[in-house]
């Protein structure tokens, strides 16, 4: 197994706990994390990315105990092995598209691919130089999917990736999201509530209040 | 990429913010660079320009105008005093050396200093080409004179009177070079020199052949009727090398340039000759000092503004630091979750005031340098143009000393503002 949680809850000041569901995945398998607002996806994926710290319970990532982890120790795990893909794209807009990813593996302190190969691959190459703030909203989302990959991650989180795309756009994401883990071997979970997300993947995790 | 690479794009990514902010500082700075520079070169100018004196004496007035006329030859000299008295003076037994100088001419605008050798071995001076006057109406030019008035050995010139330009020449007579001395960084380097004799001979002819013209200021003495020299021109033959100009007739000489013998005539020797004679006499140091005290008062009033600036341009910094961390309360989060600790979060907060502010400084700097060398070129007086712009000084680094603790004081609380930012908080937040 390469992503494991075992009996998880956090408790944010003042509230009562929150408990969330275990699961396990495997290399380029993929996992939806549904559930109604309110109950607790995006604080499940702050766990899983180390984010926040479980009050109890843990996550195994490839043998690593996450809240084992501290200080900037963790900060560099999660930079090496763990991928984000936010809502919105989040580049660094003083960058250039390439400077961005650059930044992304200078900050982890990791060797990946060459930025200017994956940006060949998503289909952005020519935009590689580009000012952040020309590209449209689906290009800038598949460049934070690339940013997002090139320390070629173990675990690929997704916050809601397509929920501000159109369908062509929406559909290209997932489909990069998914082949990409699947090329690198790597656990992706994505939290979503959008339909055309569910369609595209089998294992699901609905999260329930209580 | 690495953080400094990010911070100066962060810092270009606001060009205006960033350009005034820098430009803010450097106007501060650059009022320091000029003061640095002015009062250093000032006071080692003129301490090197009166290394060597002890005191001037001259006529009576202002004590002030005596050593900026005589040491310095700036100001206009405060009159003449008769020969024998000053002689008098140098018989003293606490006086060891004194070097008479005879001044009143110029060439355009170039002071004609008259004295004798002992002038030239006060500042040392070596030859570029040629040799010292020997003769009357032979002159040596200092370095920058031979370059104003574009002169080679052998060249002949006639001065005018006055010390400065614009007034009547003195066509009966014109010097001839013998000698250009190699640039010193000293006063000598402005002037124009020859023996007393020349001076004096100037001005007899002026006597003879105008006699209706009374001559103004200081060279208007009884020097009308001369005495027939036994039948041998006196403009025949050498001059004094050494001491005073050899002669039977009453001469004047405007100022005495003394060194003591002892210790003892620094208390004496001036009270002396401030309470016996119709002369006066003036320490160079404690001339200057009273006029460095009195031109204190500006400079600590500019000081003043510049440090007002400096701060103000620090105040200005912490506030664009601070806003530009709010909008990018998001950006940090993005960074540690791509690997980033808090502690790079801080150091590129840190990086970013730093890189300011010594972008301030270079500018500031060349500002102050580029300020300095606008006024030099545009000014014609002769106090201004003794400051060479382009010296750097170690005072300098001082510059970026102050531009350092501004960046660092600056940055101190957005960078712990950024330390502190929770990710997951940030980036729940939508």
């Amino acid at each position: 197994m390469l992503l494991k949680t075992t009996s998880l809850s956090f408790a944010y000041p003042g509230q009562p706990p929150i408990s969330f569901p275990d699961f396990s995945l495997s290399g380029g398998e993929a996992l939806l994390l549904l559930g109604k607002s309110g109950t607790g996806k995006t604080t499940y994926l702050n766990l899983l990315a180390g984010l926040l710290t479980p009050s109890l319970g843990q996550v195994i990532l490839d043998g690593v105990v996450l809240s084992a982890l501290q200080g900037h120790r963790l900060d560099l795990f999660r930079g090496q092995h763990i991928g984000i893909v936010f809502q919105k794209p989040h580049l660094i807009a003083a960058l250039t598209v390439k400077q961005n990813l650059e930044l992304a593996q200078f900050l982890s302190k990791k060797k990946g691919p060459s930025p200017t190969d994956l940006l060949q691959d998503f289909g952005i190459a020519s935009k590689a130089s580009a000012a952040v703030g020309t590209l449209s909203e689906g290009e800038a989302q598949r460049v934070s999917i690339a940013r997002a990959l090139v320390n070629t991650p173990k675990l690929i989180l997704a916050d809601e990736p397509t929920s501000s795309l159109d369908d062509e756009h929406a559909q290209r994401v997932i489909q990069l999201l998914k082949g990409e883990a699947v090329k690198i071997g790597a656990a992706l979970v994505i939290v979503t509530h959008d339909q055309r997300v569910k369609s595209e993947v089998s294992q699901v995790l609905e999260l329930k209040s209580e | 990429m690495n953080l400094l690479t990010l911070s100066w794009k962060y810092l270009r990514f606001r060009p205006l913010a960033t350009g005034l902010n820098a430009i803010l500082l450097a106007f501060g700075l650059a009022i320091i660079t000029v003061l640095l520079l002015v009062q250093h070169q000032f006071e080692q100018k003129m301490t090197r320009d009166a290394a060597g004196i002890d005191l001037v004496v001259g006529a009576k007035g202002s004590p002030l105008q005596l050593i900026l006329s005589s040491v310095y030859h700036i100001d206009f000299p405060t009159g003449n005093i008769k020969m024998e008295e000053a002689k008098r003076i140098s018989r003293s037994r606490l006086v060891k050396q004194v070097i008479p100088l005879a001044m009143g001419d110029n060439a355009q605008g170039l002071r004609i200093l008259g004295t004798n050798h002992d002038y030239l071995d006060l500042y040392g001076v070596k030859f570029a080409a040629g040799k010292a006057w020997e003769q009357p109406f032979e002159v040596t030019l200092g370095a920058e004179s031979a370059k104003t008035l574009g002169l080679k050995l052998g060249d002949t010139f006639s001065g005018s009177h006055g010390i400065s330009v614009g007034s009547h020449d003195h066509d009966q007579h014109s010097f001839r070079v013998t000698g250009i001395l190699a640039p010193t960084g000293k006063v000598v380097d402005r002037l124009v020199l020859t023996s007393i004799e020349s001076v004096w001979y100037t001005h007899d002819e002026e006597s003879k052949t105008e006699p209706s013209t009374p001559i103004e200021g200081e060279e208007a003495s009884a020097e009308i009727e001369e005495a027939p020299e036994q039948g041998i021109d006196p403009h025949l033959l050498p001059v004094a090398a050494r001491g005073f100009p050899l002669t039977d007739q009453e001469r004047e000489v405007t100022t005495l340039l003394v060194r003591y013998r002892n210790p003892m005539a620094a208390i004496q020797l001036p009270r002396m000759i401030n309470s016996g004679t119709s002369m006066q006499a003036a320490s160079p140091a404690f001339e200057m000092s009273r006029l460095f005290e009195l031109l204190g008062v500006g400079i600590s009033l500019l000081k003043g503004l510049a440090l007002a600036l400096v701060v103000i341009a620090g105040l200005s910094i912490f506030i664009a630091l601070y806003n530009s961390l709010k909008e990018r309360k998001y950006d940090l989060a993005v960074l540690r979750t791509l690997g980033a600790s808090r502690l790079q979060l801080m150091i590129l907060v840190f990086l970013e005031g730093i890189s300011l502010t010594t972008l301030g400084a270079f500018l500031g700097i060349s500002l102050g340098h580029g300020f300095l060398a606008l006024v030099v070129l545009l000014t014609s007086q002769e106090l201004v143009s003794l400051v060479d712009p382009w010296v750097l000084l170690p005072g300098e680094l001082l510059i970026f000393g102050y531009a350092l603790a501004v960046g660092i004081v600056a940055s101190l609380i957005p960078a712990w503002s950024a330390y502190q930012t929770s990710i997951a908080k940030q980036l729940t937040k939508t």
